[in-house]
């Protein structure tokens, strides 16, 4: 074969090639006009409601933003008792009156604990997000992970009740706010999510009927009736379930009852994943020779919980949302604190300001997690998707 | 597999059990005795916790027993379906409070699935600003606590101002801090009639229907449905009524003194919850429904539309029957839901079971009863909700060979 640099540089020489002239592709199918007319005026019900909706919406928008910032009062004159709200309950509602979020916010975040030590139960936000960050991260995800979140879990609660290395002791009464909503979410997940597995096994158990006849009581049973109920068992019943004298705190019994209750609905999600495993699995790990256990640790388990990490992840955030149900019964939580926020005389009437600061806060954390899911779910299901 | 086990010669043949004997090594043996333990241990929990409580129970001379329904209640409830004084029992009271909550999640279910599956197919619209608009709704609400929602709902309702100000946006609607009031029609015996029309009509046009389903099996040809469904569910109806005199008078809200007569009335509390729950839930119900249109694959659709059905067809006979497939299951789970989250009216003062019942328990002292009853009017609505809706799965699920 001849070289084509020869070739090439004849060919050049007598045959001129002209350069090729690009076409700009016609108007209607690129540029943004055609986007336009592609994906806002493609029919006419199309072209008909998005005048329609688009009107409607940009007259809402304009509405909120009068509201939410022009009209809006940022701060007013005097703090604590001797404040004065008067230029708020001028506007009518034709504004927010974020005043109360500059007032209140270490209220709504840390509830009535001691002002001077508020840094503790920021530090405890902070290590509890940490905490989440970490956990999130794939490399991270070993038997190590188990030793962070005690260490972790560990110094909030010395951070949280204080008492030693020279830090003033804070009684659990006197706890509130975000704390109080990541404390509940976090021990109740750390505690239901064995105990799920648990149930999860029982469940599947073949050999133990009796067994599995319990688990399927409690995850039944907890399943058909509302979280307040058990809240209010906790709350008015449980100090009867106990020895004389003996008595622990509300917090507590809270916990224990959002524990038994997401134990239940994370059984079902756990079983599902059992399920979805191939026999196969099942059945090779007990060729080998593997006990039960050796069987469900090395084998079974970590499929199948990968398996369900989607799944997993929604009902945390479920289960995240589910702990402001405790205002019901008093606990003084993210929402309640919200709420009572606005019980002084002087805030009265500027509920909607609260919920939307309160409601800001819930959604960056369920959003920071459901997104989190579906990434997850597109990568570990990349291996399917070929 | 399944091929080698049906011959006879493979198949699994048990080795005879000796009985159990009694040694470690023996897995019968081992799983009895782990059952024994595991039970033996629940069982000694729960006798501790039953025992803590009689002796606490005497200790602070509770008497327990449902005796306490038959005594005189004396709790004023703002709203219920029956008649009530605080005169009547506690046990009617409560009834009240089941008849509420059943209200309250029925009105809940239809609405949020009727908004849900709008908002679902507008998020696989093609139109962009649909498909963005109803994509935002669904991030922010599923992801904001319903218990916030409803209490934010609440406060925006007790902001309306009072009924002397009433905002009045049609004739004989009055949107005021004490609710929502509207025009009541004066239910007489011919409404019952019409109703009955009504009912009647509908049987005929599904009778009908089957009549046209059994012709076009045998002669291909479809006779035309709507016709005479429409003269049967509409024109009959409205016949009946008018041959009985067309009664048509309204009972109007009007301003008397400080507050309305008259006209039917939806209170803030039942406005607060119905919009928190309907708006909370139609958001899960959104992607229920659009991750059941998208499983669908998209073949079905193109053979569809080449066997030349129209698109009303393709969605009605081909879509919606292999969708609902994989939408029913996590709709049951999500009515349920609705239900028990209907519990959290107590927030906002609808007196709904559990309300009452903890009035109850606070007033009378009897917690575990109170509580028991809460729990046994769920777990039946429950029970009632799902096996209706495993019926219908096992109606609707794929016939396979």
């Amino acid at each position: 074969m001849t070289p084509p640099a020869s070739a090439a540089a004849t060919t050049a020489d007598t045959i001129h090639v002209p350069a090729p002239t690009r076409e700009r592709p016609p108007a209607s199918v690129y540029g943004p006009w055609a986007w336009l007319r592609a994906n806002l005026f493609s029919s006419w019900w199309s072209t008909a409601f998005t005048l329609v909706f688009g009107y409607l919406l940009i007259r809402w928008a304009l509405g909120f933003f009068n509201w939410a910032v022009i009209n809006a009062i940022w701060s007013v004159p005097g703090t604590g008792q001797q404040v004065d709200t008067s230029a708020c309950r001028a506007l009518e509602g034709a504004g927010a009156c974020w005043a109360v979020i500059g007032e209140k916010y270490r209220f709504i975040l840390f509830g009535l604990y001691p002002y001077d030590e508020q840094w503790r139960p920021a530090i405890c936000i902070a290590l509890f997000i940490g905490l989440y960050i970490v956990s999130a991260m794939r490399r991270f995800w070993r038997k190590e992970l188990g030793l962070i979140w005690l260490g972790t879990l560990t110094v909030i609660g010395i951070l949280m009740w204080g008492g030693v290395f020279g830090m003033e002791y804070v009684p659990q009464e006197k706890w509130g706010g975000l704390a109080i909503t990541l404390i509940l979410a976090t021990f109740g997940l750390a505690f239901a999510f064995p105990l799920a597995v648990l149930v999860a096994l029982g469940r599947r158990s073949t050999k133990m009927p009796a067994v599995k006849m319990l688990c399927v009581l409690y995850v039944e049973l907890i399943r058909g009736v509302p979280l307040i109920s058990l809240l209010f068992m906790a709350s008015v019943m449980f100090p009867l379930f106990l020895p004389e004298g003996m008595n622990i705190d509300k917090l507590l019994r809270a916990q224990i009852a959002i524990i038994l209750f997401a134990g239940a609905y994370l059984a079902e999600v756990v079983r599902g994943g059992l399920q979805a495993l191939p026999k196969g699995q099942y059945e090779a790990a007990d060729a080998l020779g593997l006990s039960y256990w050796q069987r469900t640790g090395f084998i079974i388990l970590p499929q199948a919980l990968t398996l369900v990490i989607p799944p997993l992840v929604n009902t945390f955030i479920g289960f995240f949302k589910d702990t402001s149900l405790v205002l019901i019964i008093g606990i003084f939580d993210l929402l309640t604190a919200g709420k009572t926020a606005i019980v002084e005389p002087a805030w009265q009437g500027f509920g909607v300001e609260v919920y939307v600061f309160v409601a800001l806060i819930y959604f960056m954390f369920c959003f920071a997690m459901s997104k989190y899911s579906q990434n997850l779910e597109t990568e570990l299901n990349r291996h399917r998707r070929r | 597999m399944s091929g080698a086990t049906a011959d006879p010669r493979f198949a699994t043949r048990t080795a005879p059990r000796k009985g159990m004997s009694l040694s470690w090594s023996d897995p019968l043996f081992r799983s009895v005795v782990w059952q024994v333990l595991i039970v033996g241990v629940v069982v000694a929990i729960v006798w501790y916790l039953v025992s803590n409580t009689r002796h606490n129970l005497e200790v602070r001379k509770i008497a327990t027993g449902f005796g306490f329904l038959g005594r005189e209640a004396g709790l004023p409830i703002g709203e219920s379906m029956i008649t009530y004084s605080p005169t009547d029992t506690y046990l009617r009271a409560l009834w009240i409070g089941v008849l509420n909550t059943l209200k309250v999640a029925i009105t809940g279910i239809v609405i949020a699935t009727v908004i849900g599956t709008l908002v679902g197919i507008g998020r696989l619209s093609k139109n962009w600003l649909l498909a963005k608009f109803t994509a935002v709704y669904v991030e922010v609400l599923r992801d904001i606590p319903l218990l916030l929602q409803l209490l934010f709902w609440y406060a925006i309702l007790q902001a309306l101002p009072g009924p002397r100000q009433a905002l009045h946006p049609v004739d004989g609607v009055f949107l005021s801090n004490r609710g929502i009031k509207v025009p009541l029609l004066e239910w007489q015996a011919a409404h019952w009639w019409t109703l009955a029309a009504f009912a009647a009509g509908a049987i005929g046009a599904v009778l009908w229907s089957r009549a046209c389903d059994r012709r076009q099996a045998e002669t291909g040809v479809r006779p035309r449905v709507w016709p005479i469904a429409l003269g049967l569910m509409v024109a009959f109806p409205v016949v009946v009524w008018l041959a009985l005199g067309a009664p048509w008078t309204w009972d109007l809200p009007a301003l008397r003194g400080f507050n309305f007569q008259g006209g039917g009335t939806l209170t803030p509390e039942f406005m607060a919850l119905l919009a928190g729950l309907v708006i909370y839930t139609s958001a899960f119900i959104a992607e229920i429904v659009r991750s059941g249109i998208l499983a669908v694959p998209h073949g079905q659709w193109e053979a569809a539309n080449a066997l030349g059905l129209r698109s009303g067809m393709v969605l009605r006979k081909v879509v919606l029957p292999q969708a609902l497939r994989v939408i029913i299951p996590p709709m049951t789970s999500t009515y349920l839901n609705i239900t028990k989250n209907s519990s959290l009216a107590v927030a906002i003062g609808y007196q709904d079971i559990v309300s009452i019942a903890n009035t109850t328990l606070n007033q009378t002292g009897q917690a575990i009863e109170g509580i028991a009853i809460i729990m046994l009017v769920y777990l039946t609505i429950s029970l009632s909700i799902s096996l209706f809706m495993n019926w219908y799965n096992a109606r609707i699920a794929l016939v396979e060979r």
